[in-house]
């Protein structure tokens, strides 16, 4: 009798599976299909500030699909002046990180091993500071009267003081400054790992050092290189708070457009439109992303 | 032939990337001790802005309020996280592993203004639906916190995970003992500086966040971030430096105790093995 009421009951094994499965289910999959759902809404002054899409009343279901918001946000030239911004704003940054960081990361993992965990915690110490105070701290170095200029009027270099803040300059070095440890990180991970032998195969049968870097060295590292730049670019397209603090009125970034929809129109289906959009834009690089993960979780299983 | 020991164009890259994580901090770090209002006139050095910083109350109950969701959500998150990475590493082919590992990493790229705003609508609706959450806050911080950094959490410890010795797990389960007592007898011991670490990055990641907090939270709560970026957004304050003062020394202080916890931990188990 036991046995069989045993055999109905979730082994403890599905328990350990479903308690994370549903978490994330419920909290991360499930809001992505309301967003679509509210997306396909309108705005109305009430609480909550849209018109429902699925009604109930006098025995008929109604489903309301009210297509506006997309083609609003076609027709409007904000949006994809937006939407293009922010892709080439993180794209550049993306590049960015990636020439500066490649080399440091080079570095660290030719450097002594109690040296690389010292250098590690070097690089990782300031993304546990506070982001909001690392992006702050350039307002006061870049601004007209900022420290950056002040130091370059001094020494000589320019007359007139350079219009750093409130430029999309201001919001890739923003964009570039904070995540910079995100990219240095998987491609030191990589680096590290890269089998010493192959280097000296190729050096012993007279390759010169520069020829071993792009032949061997880069290609086996692309891996490191697609995570690191995923890892900077995705979050980079969807930023609000550098081109807040940072950028200007010429500043056209996505984020910060969906951030004005929703706190100062209180648009909520057009904020909602406009996430869904940026997914789909996204939907590629968070697969390049994703699939590289795996393959790191099979490689070491 | 012997070499000579010069910098390499990477080395130089490496110290100069470093002095361009450093310096801006640093700055920060020097105007806090500014007698000015203004932050690039030096005005002398005087302590006036920490005094200013520990009387405002404000700022103080949103630091409490933020650390309070900071624990809360580290605590929850290294659960579900554990639980998450333990499934991913330990389990092999099973309906819903796709499922569960895209689920885990998408957090981790995820823009953050999306997470925030789908977090939000799911609260309405559960509000229309169950009645629950009536006003957002503390509780509905702490569910988006919770979500996200448990995919930080996954991350470590699964890394970790993968280099225990499965041997060990397989010895004890032969002698009798069951799954359960297994974990949390062997497996839980073995990965114990993963899930501190994991509970650390959590930690600072919750305390950190502005942007998903802003779009769940309601009028009872406001998080530091929050309190931080509405001062910051009218400019430059030097309350701010001081605040960004000890906060970096927090984290220097905690990094460095990490550190050397974990070189005396690699010193003694070098010792034990023969």
């Amino acid at each position: 009798m036991i046995k069989v009421i045993k055999k109905y009951l979730p082994s403890g094994r599905s328990w350990v599976f479903s308690i994370p499965f549903i978490w994330l289910l419920l909290f991360f999959l499930l809001p992505f299909a309301l967003v679509l759902k509210i997306s396909f809404s309108s705005a109305v002054i009430a609480i909550p500030p849209y018109q429902p899409v699925v009604e109930f009343a006098d025995n008929t279901l109604t489903l309301i699909f009210n297509l506006g918001n997309y083609l609003f946000l076609a027709s409007d030239s904000l949006y994809i002046a937006a939407y293009w911004g922010s892709i080439k704003l993180a794209f550049i940054s993306t590049l960015v990180a990636l020439l500066i960081g490649y080399p440091m990361a080079y570095a660290m993992a030719k450097a002594k091993p109690s040296t690389q965990l010292v250098l590690l915690m070097l690089v990782m110490l300031p993304s546990w500071t506070s982001f909001l105070i690392r992006i702050y701290a350039w307002m006061g170095i870049l601004g007209q009267q900022g420290l950056l200029n002040s130091f370059l009027l001094w020494i000589g270099i320019i007359d007139t003081p350079l219009r750093l803040m409130n430029t999309n300059i201001a919001v890739v070095i923003g964009i570039v400054y904070a995540y910079l440890p995100f990219m240095i990180l998987p491609l030191y991970a990589n680096l590290v790992k890269l089998d010493r032998s192959l280097l000296e195969a190729a050096s012993d049968l007279g390759s010169r050092t520069i020829n071993t870097f792009w032949r061997v060295t880069l290609p086996l590292s692309k891996g490191g290189i697609i995570a690191g730049s995923m890892l900077v670019f995705i979050p980079a397209v969807g930023e609000f708070v550098i081109p807040e603090l940072l950028g200007g009125p010429g500043t056209l970034m996505i984020g910060k457009v969906l951030w004005e929809e929703f706190f100062n129109n209180r648009d909520w289906p057009v904020a909602s439109a406009l996430a869904i959009v940026m997914l789909l834009i996204l939907i590629i690089p968070i697969t390049l992303f994703h699939r590289y993960q795996s393959k790191e979780l099979e490689k070491n299983g | 032939m012997v070499k000579l020991p010069k910098p390499g164009f990477s080395t130089i890259m490496l110290f100069l990337g470093l002095m361009f994580l450093y310096v801006p901090m640093l700055i920060l770090v020097i105007y806090s001790f500014n007698a000015s209002r203004l932050v690039t006139v030096w005005a002398g050095f005087s302590t006036h802005w920490y005094g200013e910083l520990l009387r405002d109350q404000q700022l103080m109950n949103a630091i409490w309020t933020s650390l309070k969701i900071a624990f809360y959500s580290a605590s929850m998150a290294v659960c579900i996280g554990t639980l998450a990475a333990f499934v991913m590493t330990r389990f092999h082919r099973f309906r819903g592993r796709t499922t569960l590992s895209s689920m885990i990493t998408a957090p981790l790229v995820m823009p953050e203004v999306i997470t925030g705003l789908s977090l939000l609508l799911l609260f309405v609706h559960m509000a229309q639906i169950i009645g629950w959450p009536q006003d957002r806050g503390v509780a509905t911080i702490w569910i988006a916190h919770t979500t996200f950094c448990s995919a930080y959490v996954a991350v470590v410890v699964s890394s970790r995970l993968r280099e225990v010795d499965l041997s060990i797990e397989e010895a004890a389960m032969d002698l009798g003992a069951t799954p359960f007592k297994t974990f949390f007898l062997i497996t839980l011991p073995m990965i114990a500086p993963a899930l501190a670490a994991g509970w650390l990055l959590a930690f600072t990641l919750s305390l950190d966040d502005l942007v998903i907090a802003s779009f769940v939270s309601g009028p009872g709560a406001t998080t530091l971030p929050m309190v931080v970026f509405s001062s910051v957004r009218l400019g430059v304050s030097p309350k701010v430096n001081a605040l960004a003062t000890l906060i970096i020394l927090a984290v220097s202080l905690a990094a460095f105790i990490a550190w050397y916890l974990l070189r005396r931990a690699e010193e003694r188990r070098k010792q034990t093995l023969p």
